[in-house]
């Protein structure tokens, strides 16, 4: 298993948010500033890299049956863990992130690497899928709160960008989300499909 | 001749054959449509511009130079946009089909002339990038572009999009303490604080008719718009029922529902003409509602998209947050328009209703 191929595949290939589209809800929410996206990143990479090894280790012992509740317990131990340790630590953060915190729990990406990978694979290719899908997800928040921040409060990293330009305050809000993962998602499959030569 | 009809080797007898003896072999056939009409996307695009021409000027009467420049501005904006994307995407669309410019004028109409140029640069790109080019181009976007790149101005810009300025000529005449309000804003004011009187509002409504109020750049003059309206209608390329309708519902509702309590008395029946000539009703009803792409074709549910968005507009006028809701009401029947369509699709000649 080449390293390098699979961070480019959790980076560009598979991206949870601009290839597969997961997990849209907390993307569109916490991307309205670098400091939010790349905090909410961090902590689901953390809480997926975590739950995948856990659900790699024990996938022989969870019944198939009962195996969605079974990985809901688990994510939702990390994201407690990750809850408490934002609370104490980093609290002007855990304000700004609010609720989506505890949503991480619910989050498509966790549970879908956990469905679709973990549960399948062994512990180290969990380990390492859990890390790259982390990262894509990171990065894809990092593109999109970057462009909302920048054209939405004209800021970035909470320091001014352009004096003189008036923010559109419309890219802080939902619309302005739902613009710009568009227009990166777009983005993203035309180098894609031109890399490939797909011709349309 | 019958040519059409008769695709026969053998010519009839009416052939031009025996007149100068040359022999005709073959008969063309091709596919229709076989009668031609010299108009064109671009043909229509130009009369909507010339017709345009006169709320332009009122426009620039009004509100001095600064609406033309907003004009300019944002035509060349919309121009720009849509020749990049055609270049960038490789598309073979037309770019001289004076759609962006219609689109650039209309979005500058919808924008009050004292915002910032870029700002109207900005929204003209937003219409012809976003809600046109993205969706295919002209005839396939769903939403009307003029007026998404007014929504996307409304939530970028609050502040400077609801910043308006009196006319050159000063503010209403017979209405004290009001500079820069626009007519509906002042009249939701007046109505909301029990301060309304029926004379002051009908001195109003002779510099409502010719323009001589604040509010968006293009939707001042009624007169002008009027004219332009009626230039389209004899050209044939907006339908009498869109604007009709659409007028006529606001001017029924607003009386009907006119919150003074009565229906004869001359305060009711000032109301309802304030109501069609304030904010930018005739501009909505005559150049944007009749938008081709983006009403329904049915004669029946042109009628329907007319009646919502005059039902809605009132709705908005009267209950919701904002003084004015052609923009919004015209906006959301867009999105109306494939339901209205497949629900009065008219009945094909001779079809009996399916028994089961």
């Amino acid at each position: 298993m080449m390293i390098g191929q699979e961070i480019k595949r959790g980076i560009i290939d598979e991206n949870p948010i601009l290839v597969l589209a997961l997990g849209l809800c907390p993307s569109l929410a916490v991307s309205t500033s670098v400091q939010n996206g790349f905090g909410m990143g961090m902590a689901a990479t953390f809480v997926l890299t975590c739950s995948n090894v856990i659900i790699s280790l024990l996938r022989k012992v969870i019944p198939d049956k009962v195996r969605i509740p079974c990985f809901i317990v688990i994510i939702a131990m990390f994201v407690t863990i990750v809850q408490l340790v934002l609370k104490a630590y980093l609290p002007a953060l855990d304000k700004q992130l609010g609720i989506f915190v505890p949503l991480i729990v619910v989050n498509c990406i966790i549970l879908g690497r956990a469905e679709a990978y973990a549960s399948r694979n062994n512990v180290f290719k969990s380990l390492i899928d859990g890390l790259v899908m982390g990262v894509g997800f990171t990065f894809a928040l990092c593109i999109l709160s970057v462009i909302r921040e920048i054209l939405g409060s004209n800021k970035l990293l909470g320091f001014k960008f352009v004096p003189g330009f008036q923010p559109m305050t419309v890219f802080i809000l939902a619309p302005g989300g739902f613009f710009t993962i568009a227009f990166v998602m777009g983005v993203v499959r035309y180098i894609g499909n031109r890399k490939r030569g797909v011709r349309r | 001749m019958t040519n059409e009809q008769q695709p026969t080797k053998e010519p009839t007898n009416e052939s031009p054959m025996a007149a100068d003896g040359v022999k005709i072999e073959t008969f063309q056939l091709t596919a229709s449509p076989h009668l031609r009409q010299p108009e064109s996307v671009s043909h229509i695009m130009m009369w909507v511009v010339i017709a345009l021409l006169p709320s332009l000027a009122a426009g620039v009467v009004f509100f001095g130079p600064q609406a033309l420049l907003l004009t300019v501005v944002s035509v060349l904006a919309a121009i720009v946009t849509e020749w990049a994307i055609v270049k960038f995407l490789k598309k073979s669309a037309a770019i001289g089909d004076f759609s962006a410019v219609v689109t650039g004028v209309l979005v500058a109409f919808n924008v009050s002339s004292t915002l910032p140029w870029w700002m109207a640069a900005i929204g003209s790109a937003f219409a012809i990038g976003v809600a046109k080019m993205t969706f295919g181009g002209l005839g396939a976007n769903f939403i009307n572009p003029a007026l998404a790149g007014r929504a996307f101005l409304m939530a970028a810009y609050p502040s400077a999009m609801t910043r308006f300025s009196p006319t050159t000529f000063g503010s209403l005449s017979g209405i004290d303490g009001i500079s820069s309000a626009t007519p509906l804003a002042q009249f939701k004011a007046a109505m909301a604080d029990g301060s309304f009187q029926a004379l002051d509002f009908q001195d109003a409504l002779s510099n409502l008719f010719l323009g001589n109020v604040g509010g968006c750049l293009g939707e001042t003059s009624a007169l002008a718009l009027l004219a332009g309206g009626i230039l389209l209608l004899y050209k044939r390329i907006i339908p009498l029922r869109i604007p009709l309708v659409y007028i006529g519902t606001v001017f029924l509702l607003s009386w009907i529902f006119n919150g003074t309590g009565a229906h004869f008395t001359s305060s009711a029946i000032i109301i309802p003409f304030y109501h069609i000539l304030a904010g930018g009703l005739f501009l909505g009803a005559f150049f944007m509602a009749t938008d081709m792409v983006t009403s329904p074709i049915t004669p029946a549910g042109k009628i329907v998209f007319a009646a919502g968005c005059g039902v809605l507009t009132f709705l908005i006028r009267k209950f919701g947050g904002y003084p004015e809701g052609v923009s919004y009401s015209i906006l959301l029947m867009n999105l109306f328009v494939p339901l209205i369509e497949r629900s009065t699709r008219p009945k094909m000649y001779g079809k009996v209703k399916n028994r089961d």
